[in-house]
């Protein structure tokens, strides 16, 4: 047991080691506030911040468990994050009593598109739910019968599947990157990278948000955003971006710079799309499965987003292998 | 693979005699209902269920009485005989009764008419709280009638146990009214 730690600690590279090392000390100080807080200004109440820096400890154990385990790890621990947001999701979306086994269908995209990373087809990723699923969803919908609600539903379906699992599903593929292709730290570097901004961009612009936020920028979908937040997380994240990426990335500095620039932005539009969402079927999370937190697709909303920009920019820019 | 978000998971009761009223929708119900008591506790909850339905097929049977520990209740009564007898054992020894008093599943989360077998129990064991719950979700990854069932979550709302009222009628509009309390308290369900 210890020589496959040992084992894996070694062949984990040296910036992601460090990597996890900086969040660990990042949560740390966030802990140390959820245990001072109390004593120093007792009165109020830290339950919810208490919950919340513990259910951090757990995400953050298992995910850098995954990035040095290596990529087969972090394909099935996303298999799960992808099953439990799709599940969240559908069992929110409004749906009809006849698509039940079409739902079953629905989850039916976890298993295949996980499998297709570990088989390394990443052509056949690209189509299977995009075109594929796209298609036979609606026919099957169509054979129960039911054409009220149709169109709408077939919209569920292709939302919650897109973003729960295709998007979701390419952090893997960019796990198993080969070490030639990402020679600075690898597959799980260029994971890590993308986790680590994604989450620094959602608690930055909430940082500026509290700090010195006025203006609200949509106040019919999350009022709690604001132009100095979300501005203020944009500049802190780019730059954040623009000077890491050399660390943990192949990218240049113009596409490095062009990733500063719409990450940000992409963060953004996921976390409040995901409000939007949210707010019209009346609910305030998609349940209660992490602590402090919500359910899994208020934690990984942005990441619905920022996973396929960074995945193609890199693509695009850097990578042979995709 | 289905979950549940517990609402008010510290108002169960964790020693007998009690009694835990939740609606009914789905065999799902009944596996939910047990997930949600913490393990200690777990051992000691017995669900009331039908002895027509439950008792016929050897294998149903066995899974029924061994592994989730129903107390049978017959549905056609014989002449003479106390229906609620095993139930009335069961909170003999101190067990947690739970009791579908729907009778049945019914269509999905649609709260059918309640059967007074429940305010029978209560006006006989005065001493064990009445709690009610209500499940909602199950009636959709396990309707009446379906055989395969869809992952989906659910939630569990837990109510204030409440207490003999001392007559049948009062009994039953004050557990009807505190199960539609809870039934409004749960996110809404699309689902037409």
């Amino acid at each position: 047991m210890q020589d496959i730690f040992a084992k894996a600690v070694a062949n984990a590279s040296a910036p992601v080691l460090w990597g996890i090392a900086g969040v660990d000390a990042i949560l740390l100080v966030g802990t140390l506030a959820a245990v001072l807080l109390p004593i120093l200004k007792p009165g109020k109440d830290y339950s919810n911040l208490r919950q919340r820096v513990w259910s951090w400890w757990i995400m953050i154990v298992l995910l850098s468990a995954a990035l040095i385990a290596g990529w087969q790890t972090m394909a099935v621990l996303f298999a799960g994050v992808s099953f439990l947001a799709l599940k969240e999701f559908l069992s929110l979306a409004p749906s009809r009593r006849e698509d039940r086994l079409v739902i079953l269908f629905a989850y039916l995209t976890v298993p295949v598109a996980y499998a297709l990373v570990f088989l390394d087809m990443y052509e056949v990723y690209l189509v299977t739910i995009p075109v594929w699923f796209f298609l036979i969803t609606p026919f099957l919908m169509t054979i129960g019968g039911q054409t009220r609600g149709y169109l709408a539903t077939v919209a569920t379906f292709s939302w919650g599947t897109i973003t729960c699992v295709y998007n979701l599903g390419l952090l893997p593929f960019l796990a198993r990157t080969p070490g030639w292709d990402a020679p600075q730290a690898g597959g799980a570097g260029l994971v890590f990278f993308l986790l680590f901004v994604t989450e620094a961009n959602d608690v930055l612009q909430y940082v500026w948000g509290k700090l010195i936020g006025r203006r609200k920028i949509m106040p019919t979908v999350s009022p709690g955003k604001t132009w100095e937040g979300f501005l203020g997380g944009w500049v802190c994240t780019a730059l954040l971006i623009y000077f890491l990426a050399p660390v943990f990335t192949p990218l240049k500095p113009m596409p490095a710079g062009l990733l500063a620039l719409l990450l940000p932005l992409a963060g953004f539009a996921g976390d409040v799309t995901m409000s939007a969402i949210k707010r019209d079927l009346g609910v305030k999370d998609t349940s209660t499965f992490i602590p402090g937190h919500g359910g899994v697709l208020d934690r990984v909303d942005s990441l619905t987003f920022t996973a396929p920009l960074y995945f193609h920019i890199l693509a695009y820019y850097a990578l042979a292998t995709y | 693979m289905t979950g549940a978000d517990v609402v008010g998971r510290e108002r169960l009761p964790l020693t007998g005699p009690a009694i835990v009223a939740a609606n009914h929708n789905s065999h799902v119900d009944t596996l939910l209902l047990l997930s949600v008591f913490p393990p200690k506790a777990m051992s000691r909850v017995r669900p009331v269920a039908a002895a027509d339905y439950f008792l016929t097929n050897p294998v149903m049977s066995w899974f029924a009485t061994r592994l989730v520990g129903i107390a049978p209740v017959s549905r056609s009564v014989a002449r003479g005989e106390d229906v609620l007898a095993p139930a009335k054992a069961a909170l003999d020894a101190g067990e947690i009764l739970v009791i579908f008093p729907e009778g049945t599943r019914g269509s999905p989360d649609e709260m059918a008419p309640l059967k007074a077998g429940i305010a029978r129990l209560a006006e006989a064991y005065p001493q064990a709280p009445v709690t009610p719950v209500w499940i909602q979700g199950a009636g959709r990854v396990l309707p009446k009638g379906a055989v395969v069932p869809v992952p989906m979550n659910c939630c569990v709302l837990v109510g204030e146990p409440l207490a003999w009222t001392g007559d049948r009628a009062s009994f039953m509009a004050e557990l009807r009214a505190r199960l539609e309390a809870l039934k409004d308290q749960a996110p809404p369900l699309k689902w037409s």
